[in-house]
């Protein structure tokens, strides 16, 4: 079963391990405080949260059909915070409160913008080791 | 008492800029898993944060201060459990990317820390 948490891979995990817990206890915190105040962002949030869940879940679980769940999380994300990135920026009325993707993630160091593209690179590349073990 | 006592505070992000900068040196070297001294060190910061906690919440309890309280409260707390965490993930993955864990944790800490600063002082 290939093994997608050890070597650069337990600091993946570690890093998406921080993000589900800060972005599940941002939309816990919007959506049980004021679920009526920003919808769209805090829907957004809530779909960070899982996204972010189940990456750190399937770098932890490994094998091949986790990678695959792990690839289209990291896509989803990487799509989540390009798109929100812009409307926060553009079509700010959406947005009456911030998501953990809101300006490209700025207000966590921007790390939600490269995260995905680093998960993506440490996903894809196991793909070149695997061909050399094979031939 | 102050929510955030601004000592304690700069006690955190000195101890974890100190041991983050001890950390690189580790990675550099491609030493692991660290030594003793090294979660001694660690063990300090825990403490403090520890103590944090309870100023944190006691102090959150009694002021009458605008304060987002459940994410303060969450912050406050968390703080206290990434290094744990970090420290044993290290401590599986004895190589230069266990060693890397622990920078993101002390990194993480030092993030919540200057979080906590401004949920404390929302108009600052």
């Amino acid at each position: 079963m290939r093994d997608l948490k050890s070597g650069p891979g337990r600091v993946l995990v570690a890093v998406y391990g921080v993000f589900a817990v800060a972005a599940t206890g941002r939309s816990l915190v919007q959506l049980g405080l004021e679920p009526g105040k920003a919808p769209l962002a805090y829907s957004l949030s809530l779909l960070a949260a899982i996204v972010y869940l189940v990456a750190t879940t399937c770098l932890l679980l490994g094998g091949d059909r986790a990678r695959l769940v792990a690839i289209v999380s990291c896509a989803v994300e990487a799509v989540g915070v390009l798109v929100v990135g812009v409307l926060s920026y553009t079509e700010t009325q959406l947005f009456p409160d911030k998501t953990v993707w809101s300006h490209f993630g700025q207000g966590y160091g921007f790390l939600p913008l490269v995260l995905p593209f680093l998960g993506l690179l440490w996903l894809l590349r196991g793909d070149h080791a695997r061909e050399r073990a094979t031939r | 008492m102050t929510g955030v006592n601004v000592w304690l505070l700069g006690i955190v992000l000195v101890l974890s800029l100190a041991a983050a900068v001890w950390t690189v040196v580790m990675i550099v070297r491609d030493q692991s898993p660290p030594g003793d001294a090294y979660f001694g060190l660690l063990g300090a910061l825990m403490l403090v944060l520890a103590v944090q906690v309870v100023t944190g919440l006691v102090s959150l309890g009694v002021s009458d201060r605008v304060v987002e309280k459940v994410t303060f409260a969450a912050y406050d707390v968390t703080a206290l459990l990434v290094l744990p965490v970090g420290a044993a993930l290290a401590l599986v993955e004895r190589s230069r990317w266990g060693t890397t864990v622990l920078l993101v944790a002390l990194l993480t800490v030092a993030a919540m820390e200057l979080r906590l600063w401004a949920l404390w002082n929302p108009h600052a």
